[in-house]
C-alpha cells in the first residue's frame, strides 16, 4: 500500500501504512538517516508518526517518506532477545479458559512462535509484541489492576508485553521474568525496541 | 560570585512545582515522551533574560505559592503567569520584584510567589540553570511516565550551575499577559477528523469549552459541545503530539499537554497549532477556551 499522509498539527505528519511490517520497514529506513529537522519517528500499529521542527516542514517530511527505500539488512532495532519466563501468572487460568487451551498449551503457544516488537507506548520501555500464536488473542481484563509488578509477562488484544516497571495495568498476566527490560541508566534504556525479535522460553522458578 | 556552592533551597512549593527544561525529544519510539515545560516559550524567555542557554532547567510553578531561599548570590527571572513576587533579604528587608525582569537574589534572601492574577504556570529561572541530574538527557520531570527528578519538597536543595560566559542583555522583556477571558486557539483538522460527523469540526469551533478541574501536565479535560463519532470501531494505538484533541466515547475532548501519552487509542479530531499550545497551558481550570480553524 502506498503511504497515506494525515495531517497532525503543524509539527507532525501521521503516515498511514498497510500494517506492522510496512511500518517497521519505513521506521528502519527513516531512523537510519533521519531528514534534517525530524525529531521523533514513532511507529505504532498501522501508522508512523514523524515529528519535526523547522526548517523541516510537511513537504520535506512527506518527500522523505515517499523516497524512502527499504533498507537492506535492518539497521535500527535489529537483534533477537530471549526472555526467560516463569509461567505462574495470576490470569493464566483465565487465559486458558478464554482460549480453550490448557494452561500447559498456553505456555507452549507463547513460547512456540517468535514475536516482534511492533511499537512502544503506555510507559517507557513498554513494548507491544506481535506475531504470536493466533489462539492467544484475549481481551483486556474488565478492570485494571492498580499494581502490576515489574517483569510481569502479559497478553491482551493479540499483543504480548513485559511490564517494564511496577505500574497499573489491565493486561492478563501469564508469568514473570527476571530480565530487566527498562533501565534509565542504560543506553538505550529499553531492551525491547521496534523491529526486534523476541522469543519467550520457559524458566524454572528460583 | 566566585566558585562558592550556589543552591536554591525550596521552602514551599505551592500546589505543584517541578523542574523542567525543553524535555527529551527523540525517544518516542522507546515509549518515552518529550515532557519539558508546559509553556515552552515562557521557559525559553526566562532563560534568555539571564543569558542562559534556552535548554537550561528552571522551576515550573503551578498557581504560585513557591518560596525559595538563595545559598550564594543568584540572578533570577520570572516568566509565564505573572504573580506578586517578594524578595526578603537576610536582614528581613522586603521588596517586590518584577516579572520578565532580571533580579538579584542575594545569599540568604527568600523569594516568595503569591497567586497569579491570570495564567496558571510561572517559571523561575536562575542564571546558570538548575543542575539536578539528567535522566535520558533531560532534567524534566515527566509526571505520567515517572521520569526525571523527584518533585521538589520543602527542604529540597537544587544545585545551580556555573553562570554562562555571556551577560544578560536586557533588564526587562515586555510581554502581553495571559489574561484573555476565553483565549482563541487555532486548530488544524486531523489526523482523524473523518471519524466524526461532517459537522463535528464546526461544532468544535462553535462554542467555548470549559477547562475542567481534571487537568494537569498530561492534558486538559474539556467540557462543551459533544463531538459525535460516525465510526464505532476501535482505533489501533497511534502516535500523539502536544495539542492533540483526543475524543473518547463521551464526545468531550481532552487537549494533550507536555506529559501526554506517547501513543493513544482514541481518535484525534484536530490539533492545536504549536504556537498556541503554550497559551493553552496557561488556561486555568474553570476558564473557557475557544477553537478556531486554521493557524493564527
Amino acid at each position: 500500500m502506498s503511504p497515506r499522509f494525515r495531517r497532525c498539527g503543524d509539527r507532525a505528519v501521521l503516515v498511514e501504512l498497510g500494517g506492522a511490517a510496512e511500518v517497521l520497514a519505513l521506521y528502519d529506513t527513516l531512523s537510519a538517516d533521519p531528514p534534517p529537522g525530524v525529531t521523533d519517528i514513532l511507529p505504532a500499529a498501522r501508522t508512523l508518526l514523524v515529528r519535526f521542527e523547522p526548517p523541516a516542514h510537511r513537504g520535506t517530511v512527506e518527500a522523505a517518506v515517499l523516497n524512502a527505500r527499504p533498507s537492506r539488512g535492518r539497521s535500527a532495532g535489529t537483534g533477537e532477545v530471549t526472555v526467560p519466563v516463569v509461567y505462574d501468572g495470576a490470569d493464566l487460568a483465565d487465559v486458558a479458559a478464554l482460549t480453550g487451551l490448557s494452561e500447559r498449551e498456553v505456555v507452549t503457544a507463547h513460547t512456540g512462535t517468535p514475536w516482534t516488537v511492533a511499537f512502544s507506548g503506555f510507559a517507557p520501555g513498554f513494548a507491544y509484541l506481535i506475531g504470536g500464536h493466533p489462539r492467544l488473542r484475549v481481551p483486556r481484563r474488565s478492570e485494571s489492576r492498580v499494581r502490576v509488578p515489574a517483569g510481569a509477562v502479559a497478553l491482551a488484544a493479540g499483543f504480548s508485553a513485559v511490564y517494564p516497571r511496577e505500574s497499573p495495568g489491565g493486561w492478563r498476566l501469564i508469568g514473570r521474568t527476571e530480565l530487566t527490560v527498562w533501565d534509565v541508566h542504560a543506553d538505550p534504556p529499553a531492551l525491547l525496541r521496534p523491529g526486534m525479535r523476541v522469543r519467550f522460553a520457559e524458566a524454572r522458578d528460583g | 560570585m566566585g566558585e562558592a556552592v550556589r543552591l536554591l533551597e525550596v521552602v514551599a512549593t505551592g500546589p505543584l512545582a517541578s523542574v523542567q527544561d525543553l524535555g527529551r525529544p527523540g525517544r518516542g519510539d522507546l515509549g518515552v515522551g518529550r515532557s519539558g515545560a508546559a509553556d515552552r516559550g515562557a521557559l525559553r524567555l526566562a532563560n534568555r533574560l539571564l543569558a542562559n542557554p534556552e535548554t537550561a532547567a528552571a522551576l515550573e510553578v503551578t498557581l504560585g505559592g513557591l518560596a525559595v531561599r538563595a545559598h550564594g548570590d543568584l540572578l533570577v527571572a520570572l516568566s509565564g503567569a505573572p504573580c506578586p513576587a517578594t524578595v526578603t533579604d537576610a536582614s528581613g528587608r522586603a521588596r517586590g520584584i518584577g516579572h520578565h525582569a532580571v533580579e538579584r537574589l542575594p545569599d540568604g534572601a527568600t523569594l516568595r510567589l503569591g497567586v497569579p492574577g491570570s495564567g496558571l504556570r510561572t517559571y523561575l529561572a536562575v542564571r546558570g540553570g538548575l543542575e539536578v541530574p539528567e535522566v535520558l538527557g533531560s532534567r524534566a520531570t515527566d509526571i505520567m511516565a515517572g521520569l526525571g527528578p523527584e518533585l521538589p519538597r520543602p527542604g529540597t536543595l537544587l544545585p545551580v550551575g556555573p553562570p554562562p560566559d555571556r551577560f544578560p542583555g536586557v533588564d526587562l522583556a515586555p510581554v502581553a499577559e495571559p489574561g484573555e477571558d476565553a483565549p482563541v486557539l487555532g486548530v488544524l483538522p486531523g489526523p482523524r477528523d473523518d471519524w466524526f460527523g461532517a459537522d463535528a469540526l464546526r461544532v468544535l469551533c462553535s462554542a467555548p469549552y470549559e477547562v475542567t478541574a481534571d487537568s494537569n501536565r498530561v492534558g486538559m479535560r474539556l467540557r462543551g459541545p459533544v463531538l459525535e463519532r460516525v465510526r464505532g470501531e476501535e482505533l489501533p494505538p497511534e502516535g500523539m503530539v502536544p495539542g492533540a484533541l483526543q475524543v473518547p466515547p463521551s464526545g468531550q475532548p481532552t487537549l494533550f499537554l507536555a506529559d501526554h501519552p506517547v501513543t493513544g487509542g482514541y481518535p484525534v479530531i484536530a490539533v492545536v497549532c504549536s504556537r498556541d499550545v503554550d497559551r493553552a497551558a496557561q488556561v486555568r481550570p474553570g476558564q473557557r477556551i475557544r477553537f478556531r480553524l486554521g493557524a493564527r
